[in-house]
């Protein structure tokens, strides 16, 4: 028996994705990614010359990745500045991007990674990811792969994709379980898996191919938004 | 910063021994360090207690306080976790602002705790809407030498099923001096415990030395419990630069549980 999903949305079934890369003049790379209405944006910076020089590395570049809300993208206002859960997810965010970059190729300098949630419904770290990703390939730096993201659910003992905030506040039998992963498209590589909620372990394989299969859809629009910015 | 970072060097020996399945200290890649733990570390907190996990020493003290519940959540009592790395449980440590190790400790703590269900948040409402006990779990570290967060797990489940209740004045403010005998709202089956598994190239190890964590490029922590009579995964974090693939997912998921009995069989002796 699979529990109905409040969007009337299938287990298996992502919100509607829309990407777009190109979208902030200033920047070196940039893109917008959203889940249903969940929207990351996303500028990247460099590899430019890190400041203050002492924090300058000769054997690497290095990874510098922003995330946070916009203050008025969740109901309650969110205070602006950085808090103990934004610098937690930039971090978790940064090792997610890090090995798919050839960062050893740029001694010295930073890739700096701005990533912004506009309107958030669930998801919004994945959505950013999904965002730098391409914001990263559309700078022209070297990757080996995309990164592509999701969030799994768990909502008493069903698997669904693409949380949404209803879902995460899911509350009966098992409760709800919040699990994002990201991965390297294309290869059984996860570079982020985070978890909060009950799931059991024999089913967190069940969660990954879940999740593999949904990258497969959100690595085909991220190739189809970078392939449109060349062609214009 | 990098004069205190592992020579490539020692990256390599750890690299070549662990690839024969091999330790220095003669553990197997998977074999825990033993643990030892005491109550009592002191006796104006609530609850503590002290772990050591092989040479990684950790206190932990739970303090309560009354004050007003959160506006979402009028009928539960709250939950701080606080970690400070202090400098003098490691030449890495520095005073100052937390960096993002120290973040991150009570932060997967927090989401161990939380997500298993083990405090009971409803029972902590003196007065439904106005009066509340506040919860804090203190983390402090007295001398890293690897996998800090897996020892800090035990030590905050063994402080929590230490503590006990202060008393309550006229005002409704906690009176430390009449202290009760009243145990916390905790779950009798549910018992979370943190486990970090590290890798170097192609090896996995947990319960690492200093060194051992240095040089490995990803850690993943899942924090694991029983409940209803199933093993259940409540939180989970990969971390550092390099990444994990489907089938150590699914090795990892198959030892877990076989982790946490060994431990728990230990730890049980000293919950009451």
């Amino acid at each position: 028996m699979a529990i109905k999903r409040v969007s009337g949305r299938k287990a298996d079934e992502l919100r509607p994705i829309k990407a777009e890369v190109g979208i902030i003049p200033n920047a070196d790379g940039s893109a917008m990614f959203s889940f249903g209405d969940t929207v990351a944006i996303v500028a990247v910076y460099g590899p430019r010359q890190l400041h203050p020089q002492h924090m300058q590395d000769p054997s690497t570049g290095i990874l510098r990745v922003n995330y946070d809300l916009l203050s008025f993208s969740v109901s309650d206002r969110k205070r602006p500045g950085p808090s103990r859960r934004s610098t937690e997810i930039s971090k978790v965010i940064e090792w997610a991007l890090l090995p798919v970059l050839n960062i050893k190729d740029f001694p010295n300098t930073v890739i700096d990674v701005q990533i912004y949630i506009l309107q958030a419904d669930a998801s919004t770290r994945v959505a950013g990811i999904n965002a730098a990703s391409m914001a990263l390939a559309h700078a022209g730096i070297p990757m080996k792969n995309l990164v592509c993201a999701v969030a799994i659910g768990k909502l008493d003992k069903d698997l669904v994709v693409d949380v949404d905030k209803d879902e995460e506040d899911f509350e009966k039998g098992e409760g709800a379980t919040d699990f994002p992963i990201a991965k390297i498209a294309n290869s059984d590589e996860y570079t982020l898996m985070q978890l909060d909620g009950k799931i059991q372990p024999e089913i967190v394989k069940k969660a990954l191919e879940m999740a593999d299969k949904a990258c497969d859809e959100i690595y085909e629009i991220q190739k189809k938004a970078l392939k449109e910015v060349v062609e214009k | 910063m990098s004069s205190m970072e592992i020579s490539n060097l020692t990256r390599n020996v750890l690299k070549s021994i662990f690839a024969k399945g091999k330790r220095f200290d003669k553990r197997g890649l998977l074999d825990m360090k033993d643990f030892e733990l005491e109550y009592g570390v002191s006796n104006m907190a609530e609850g503590s207690a002290r772990v050591k996990l092989g040479k990684t020493d950790v206190v932990v003290g739970i303090k309560l306080s009354t004050g007003e519940p959160y506006p979402d959540s009028l009928d539960k009592g709250n939950l701080a976790v606080s970690g400070d790395l202090l400098p003098l449980a490691s030449p890495r440590f520095e005073s100052g602002p937390p960096k993002f190790k120290g973040i991150e400790l009570p932060r997967l703590i927090d989401r161990m705790v939380r997500e298993s269900g083990m405090l009971d948040f409803k029972k902590l409402v003196i007065k439904k809407g106005e009066n509340v006990w506040n919860v804090f779990i203190d983390i402090y570290p007295i001398n890293d030498d690897g996998a800090l967060i897996d020892a800090a797990s035990i030590a905050c489940v063994a402080a929590l099923k230490n503590a006990v209740f202060p008393g309550i004045d006229e005002n409704g403010n906690a009176d430390y001096k009449k202290r009760t005998k009243n145990k916390l709202p905790l779950s009798k089956e549910i018992v979370p415990i943190s486990f970090t598994f590290y890798k170097l190239d192609e090896s996995m190890i947990i319960h690492p030395t200093r060194e051992e964590e240095e040089a490995c490029d990803a850690k993943i922590t899942f924090g694991i419990s029983k409940w209803n009579g199933q093993f259940m995964v409540n939180s989970c974090q990969k971390g550092w630069e390099s990444t994990f693939t489907k089938e150590e997912i699914e090795k990892i998921m198959e030892i877990l549980p076989k982790k946490y009995e060994e431990i728990m069989k230990k730890l049980n002796k000293f919950l009451k």
